[in-house]
C-alpha cells in the first residue's frame, strides 16, 4: 500500500484520493469473492455464509411457514451464478489494476508491471487472510488449461520467424543443453547442501533434489515476455532469450515426469535412463508434429472460408488450442505443439482471411495473452500469502545462489561452443544479458505444485517462490537501467520500408547463389529449398485462388500500400498528414512525354483502394454528422468548418493517392486530375438507395476482381458483415437524394448515375 | 609439388592479407576455383558479351568477391564494423547501379525488381514498375525531404543508398560461412563440371 501510496501522491495525473478509491474498490471486490465460498480454482472450501444470505434465506422460510407463499418480486439466488460470477470478478480485478498502473505513469517506468501484478496479488491475499477467509490457489489445471495457452498461442503466432530460424542452432542448444546443466547442477549441489549437518535437510534424497532442480531450471516464458516486452530490446538476443524459454518446455516435461516417476521407483538403471533420452526425442518431435498437423489443418480450412469470414478467426483458436491439448493427452510438449501450429498456420491463414478477420485475430490474442498474463501474477501473489510454507533459511538461500551461479556458467560455457559455429558471434554483453534474463515464473510454481510429497513439497515450494520472486523482483527491475548502461542494442522502432523488403529479398537470393559458387550447403541452400517446395506444393494446396501464386514481394507492397491508405484516413485532419512532398513527378526521367499505360493491375488496385478510402472518409463525414443526420438544413457552421477541410483533405488525398498509386498527377489542374481519376469509379460504384441492390452491385463485380491479386482488399468489399459500412453508405444517398442542390452533398456521397461536370469531382465521400 | 607450395605459400600470405581469409579458406576456394573453372587458372564469362563485364576472371579477382561476405570478427571495433557495412553496401550498391555512374537510376531499379519478380510471370512484370517507383519515390522523400515539384531527382546515390539500408544492419546479414573443410566433393546447384 505504501509504495503505491507515495507514488499517488507525488503523480501530478493521478489524484491520490481516486487512488485510494480503485485500490479500496479491488479489495472490496475481492474480499467479496472471497468470501462466497471459493474462487475460481481454490481447493478447500471453507468459506462461510455472509450474514445476508443467511437472513434472506431466514426471510424465505419465515414466510414460507406462514400461509400461503408471497409471490417473489425480488429474490436472491447467488448460487445459481456464483461459479461464473466470480471468474469475472476475478478478471475484472485483473483488468482494473492493469488499467490503474498505466494511470501512474512514474511507477510503470520505473517497475516492470509484473511486479506489481504480484505486489497487488500479495495485498489482495494478505486481506483476504486478515480477515480469515481461506484465499484461492493457483490451481495447476487452471493454469495450464486456461491460463498458459494464449500467453504461448500469442508468442507463438508472433514468433519473428528469420530471427528464430536463423538463431535456430544456438536456441537449440542453449534451451536443452542449457536447461539440462542447470538441473544436474542445481539438483547435485542442493543434495550436497542437504548432506550439511546442521541444516536438517536430512530428509531429502537424490531424487527429490533432481527433481526439485528440474523444477526450478527452467526459464519461464511468461515471465521472460513481461518483462522483455518493456524493456525493447534488440531482436537477437530477445528472441534468444525467449526462444529458449518456449523450448525448454520439452526437457522440462521429460525431466519432471522422469524424476517423478524414478522417486516412486526404487531403483534406476541405465536402461531408464537410456528411455529418458528416447522420451525426450518423442515429446519434443511428438508434440511439433501434433502441432504441424493442425496447423496445417487449420491452414486447409481458412482455404474455404471465404463466404464465412465471421467464424474465421475461431479457426485460428481453436485448432491451435486442439493442438495444445492433444499434446497434452499424450504427455507431448504441449507448448512446443502451440508454437508448431501457430507457425505452421500463420502464412496461409494470413494470406487467406480477410482484413477484419486478421484484425480480430490479433487483437484477441493480445487482449487473451494479456488477461492470462495478469491474472497469472496476480494469483502467484496471493498464492504465495495463502499457500503452506516451511520456511529453511539454508535451503532457499542457496537454491536462490545456486540459480544464478548456474545460470551464468551455463551461458558463458554454452556461448564458448556455439561461438565456434555462429557466423555472427555473441559478444559478452550478449551474454550477460541472456544470462540475465534467465527469469523463472508461474510455470515452476504450477509444477512444483503438482508434486504430491506433501512433507517436502511445502519446502520445496517456499523455494521456488523465493527463486521467483528474486528474479521476477530484482532481475526485473533491474534489468532496465543495466540496458542502458550497458548501451546494449535496442529494437528499431522504424517500420519495414519496401527498400528494405526488396533488399532483403535480394540479399536472399545473392547469398544462396555465393553459397552455391563456394559449394556448400548452408542456411541460405535448405532455405531456398524449402521455399521453393513450399511454392510448389505447399501453397496451392493450402491458399485460396490466386493469391497462391502471389511472390513475397508483392503481397508485402500490397499490404504496404492498404496499410499507407488506411493510415491516411485514420489520420483524420489534413494537418496530421506526414508531409511527403516529392511526388511522381520528381522521378520520372524528363524527355518526350511517352504515354504512360497504367498497368491493369494497379488500377483495379487503385480502386479497391479508393473504395476503402472512400468509405471511410464516409465513416468520418459520418461521425461528424451523426446529431444531424435527419436535419434537412444544415448547420452551416459545421458544414462550413467541413467543407474547407474536406477539401483540403480531399486535395490532400489526391496527392497522396497520386504517389502510392502511382498514376502520374498533373498537379496544375486538379479538375481534370478528378476525372482521370475517378472515371472508372462511376462505373464500379453506383450507389442505389436500399441495401439489397447494393450488396448485389458488390457481388457482381466482385467476380473481375476476384482476380485481383491481392485478394486481402477484395475480401473487405465482400465482406456479408459490414455493419459498420453498409449502413452509413445505405443511408447517406438517402439523405443526400434530397439535397442535391447542395455542392456539400456532391462532396460528401458517391456519385449517382447522371452526375455533372460538377459533381464528378466528388472524391471521397 | 615443393617449389609451387612454396610459391603458393606467398601468394597464400599476399592473399591472405589483402582478403583476410585464412590459409585453410584459401586453400579450399582455390579448390573451388579450380572445379568451377575445369581446371584452368580463369573461370571464362559464359553470358557471351555483357557490356562493362569481364570476359574471364583469376583467382584473385575472386577471392575479391568471395571477401565481401566474411562474416565480422569478435574483436572487431565498432569502427571496423562500420567500414566492413560501408565494404558490403558498396558492393551491392555497385551490383545495382550497371553503367557504373555513381547513382542508381529508376530504370536500373526498375531492373533489379524486375529480376527479382522474374519468375511470377505477367503480374510481375506489371507490378515491378509500380514497386521500383514507389521504392524510388521512398529513396527521394527519406533523403530529400523538400523536393519542389519540378526538381528531378537524379538517381540513388551511395549516400542516399546507405541511409535507406542502415536498419538492416548488413555486417551482420550479408555473410556466408567460410568453411575450413573441403568443399570439392560437394556439388554445385548447376554443376558445372
Amino acid at each position: 500500500m505504501a509504495v503505491v501510496r507515495s507514488s499517488c501522491g507525488s503523480s501530478a495525473r493521478l489524484t491520490a484520493p481516486t487512488c485510494v478509491l480503485l485500490l479500496l474498490l479491488f479489495a472490496f471486490v475481492s474480499v467479496a469473492s472471497a468470501s462466497r465460498d471459493d474462487a475460481p480454482g481454490g481447493n478447500n472450501e471453507t468459506g462461510r455464509a455472509p450474514p445476508e444470505d443467511s437472513h434472506h434465506h431466514h426471510q424465505q422460510t419465515n414466510s414460507s411457514t406462514h400461509h400461503k407463499k408471497a409471490f417473489p418480486v425480488l429474490s436472491f439466488n447467488y448460487e445459481h451464478v456464483r461459479q461464473p460470477f466470480e471468474i469475472s470478478l476475478w478478471i475484472l480485478l485483473a483488468l482494473l489494476m492493469k488499467l490503474g498502473f498505466h494511470i501512474i505513469p512514474r511507477v510503470s517506468n520505473v517497475v516492470p508491471e509484473s511486479c506489481l501484478l504480484i505486489v497487488v496479488g500479495l495485498l489482495i491475499g494478505g486481506i483476504i487472510k486478515a480477515i480469515g477467509e481461506k484465499a484461492p490457489m493457483l490451481d495447476s489445471k487452471l493454469f495450464f488449461l486456461y491460463l498458459l495457452p494464449p500467453i504461448i498461442l500469442d508468442a507463438g503466432y508472433f514468433l519473428p520467424i528469420r530471427p528464430f530460424t536463423e538463431n535456430m542452432g544456438t536456441i537449440l542448444v542453449f534451451a536443452v543443453v542449457g536447461t539440462l546443466w542447470n538441473t544436474f547442477f542445481v539438483g547435485g549441489m542442493m543434495y550436497a547442501v542437504c548432506q550439511i549437518e546442521g541444516a536438517q535437510l536430512g530428509g531429502v534424497d537424490l531424487l527429490s533434489c533432481l527433481l526439485f532442480g528440474s523444477i526450478i531450471s527452467a526459464v519461464d516464458p511468461v515471465a521472460v515476455l513481461a518483462v522483455f516486452e518493456e524493456i525493447h530490446i534488440n531482436e537477437l538476443l530477445h528472441i534468444l532469450v525467449f526462444g529458449e524459454s518456449l523450448l525448454n518446455d520439452a526437457v522440462t516435461v521429460v525431466l519432471y515426469h522422469l524424476f517423478e516417476e524414478f522417486s516412486h521407483a526404487d531403483t534406476v538403471t541405465v536402461g531408464d535412463a537410456l528411455l529418458g533420452v528416447v522420451c525426450f526425442f518423442v515429446v519434443s518431435l511428438g508434440g511439433i508434429m501434433v502441432g504441424a498437423i493442425y496447423g496445417l489443418l487449420g491452414a486447409f480450412t481458412s482455404r474455404f472460408t471465404s463466404h464465412t469470414r465471421v467464424i474465421e478467426p475461431l479457426f485460428v483458436f481453436l485448432y491451435s488450442y486442439m493442438a495444445y491439448l492433444s499434446a497434452e493427452v499424450f504427455h507431448l510438449s504441449g507448448i512446443m505443439s502451440l508454437i508448431a501450429c501457430g507457425v505452421m498456420m500463420r502464412p496461409y491463414v494470413e494470406a487467406n482471411i480477410s482484413h477484419k478477420s486478421y484484425t480480430t485475430v490479433k487483437y484477441f490474442m493480445k487482449m487473451w495473452s494479456s488477461v492470462s498474463e495478469t491474472l497469472i501474477f496476480i494469483f502467484l501473489g496471493v498464492s504465495t500469502v495463502a499457500g503452506p510454507h516451511a520456511w529453511n533459511w539454508t535451503f532457499v538461500i542457496f537454491t536462490v545462489i545456486l540459480c544464478l551461479v548456474s545460470r551464468v556458467l551455463g551461458v558463458i560455457g554454452l556461448t564458448y561452443v556455439i561461438n565456434k559455429f555462429r557466423i555472427v558471434k555473441l559478444t559478452k554483453k550478449d551474454q550477460f544479458i541472456v544470462a540475465y534474463g534467465g527469469l523463472r515464473g508461474a510455470i515452476a510454481f504450477s509444477l512444483g505444485f503438482l508434486l504430491t510429497n506433501s512433507q517436502l513439497k511445502n519446502m520445496f515450494l517456499t523455494a521456488i517462490i523465493t527463486v521467483i520472486f528474486f528474479t521476477v523482483f530484482v532481475q526485473g527491475m533491474t534489468i532496465r537501467p543495466l540496458v542502458e548502461l550497458l548501451a546494449v542494442k535496442k529494437k528499431k522502432e522504424s517500420k519495414r520500408s519496401i527498400n528494405e523488403e526488396i533488399h532483403t529479398q535480394f540479399l536472399d537470393h545473392l547469398l544462396t547463389g555465393i553459397e552455391d559458387i563456394c559449394g556448400h550447403y548452408g542456411h541460405h541452400h535448405w532455405k531456398d529449398k524449402l521455399n521453393r517446395f513450399n511454392k510448389a506444393y505447399v501453397k496451392r494446396w493450402l491458399i485460396a485462388g490466386e493469391r497462391s501464386t502471389e511472390p513475397q514481394l508483392i503481397s508485402f507492397y500490397n499490404k504496404m500500400e492498404m496499410k499507407q491508405a488506411m493510415m491516411l484516413v485514420e489520420s483524420g485532419s489534413a494537418a496530421k498528414l506526414p508531409a511527403i512532398v516529392s511526388s511522381m513527378q520528381n522521378i520520372q526521367p524528363r524527355g518526350p512525354a511517352r504515354p504512360r499505360a497504367i498497368p491493369s493491375i494497379s488500377k483495379s488496385r487503385e480502386q479497391e483502394i479508393r473504395k476503402i478510402l472512400r468509405a471511410n472518409l464516409q465513416k468520418t463525414r459520418q461521425r461528424l454528422r451523426s446529431y444531424s443526420r435527419h436535419d434537412l438544413l444544415i448547420d452551416p457552421f459545421e458544414d462550413g468548418l467541413s467543407e474547407v477541410r474536406f477539401r483540403r483533405q480531399r486535395v490532400e488525398m489526391e496527392r497522396r493517392m497520386s504517389h502510392y498509386l502511382t498514376v502520374p498527377a498533373n498537379r496544375q489542374e486538379i479538375p481534370s486530375v478528378r476525372k482521370v481519376c475517378f472515371e472508372p469509379e462511376h462505373q464500379v460504384y453506383t450507389y442505389d438507395t436500399d441495401g439489397e441492390s447494393l450488396r448485389g452491385r458488390r457481388a457482381s463485380h466482385s467476380h473481375p476482381s476476384a482476380s485481383d491479386a491481392a485478394g486481402l482488399v477484395n475480401e473487405s468489399t465482400r465482406r456479408p458483415d459490414q455493419s459498420g459500412a453498409a449502413e452509413p453508405r445505405a443511408k447517406v444517398p438517402d439523405d443526400q437524394e434530397d439535397q442535391d442542390q447542395l455542392t456539400l452533398s456532391r462532396c460528401l456521397s458517391d456519385p449517382g448515375p447522371n452526375k455533372d461536370e460538377e459533381g464528378g469531382g466528388s472524391f471521397l465521400s | 609439388m615443393g617449389a609451387s607450395q612454396t610459391r603458393t605459400g606467398n601468394e597464400h600470405q599476399h592473399l591472405m592479407d589483402k582478403t583476410g581469409f585464412s590459409s585453410e579458406q584459401i586453400k579450399n576456394l582455390r579448390k573451388r576455383f579450380l572445379q568451377l573453372s575445369g581446371n584452368e587458372e580463369t573461370i571464362r564469362n559464359q553470358r557471351g558479351d555483357e557490356a562493362g563485364a569481364f570476359q574471364e576472371i583469376g583467382f584473385e579477382q575472386f577471392l575479391m568477391v568471395m571477401c565481401h561476405f566474411r562474416p565480422p570478427t569478435l574483436k572487431m571495433t565498432a569502427e571496423e564494423k562500420e567500414a566492413m557495412r560501408k565494404e558490403k553496401l558498396r558492393f551491392l550498391f555497385n551490383m545495382h547501379d550497371t553503367d557504373n555512374d555513381g547513382t542508381i537510376t529508376l530504370e536500373e531499379y526498375r531492373k533489379v525488381v524486375e529480376e527479382l519478380l522474374s519468375k511470377s510471370g505477367a503480374i510481375g512484370q506489371e507490378t515491378a514498375e509500380a514497386i521500383a517507383d514507389a521504392a524510388m519515390l521512398e529513396v527521394a522523400s527519406t533523403n530529400v525531404p523538400h523536393m519542389a515539384p519540378d526538381e528531378f531527382y537524379e538517381g540513388i546515390t551511395f549516400q542516399h543508398f546507405e541511409q535507406i539500408l542502415k536498419g538492416l544492419e548488413m555486417e551482420s546479414r550479408m555473410n556466408i560461412r567460410f568453411l575450413d573443410v573441403d568443399t570439392t566433393t560437394m556439388r554445385c546447384g548447376r554443376s558445372t563440371s
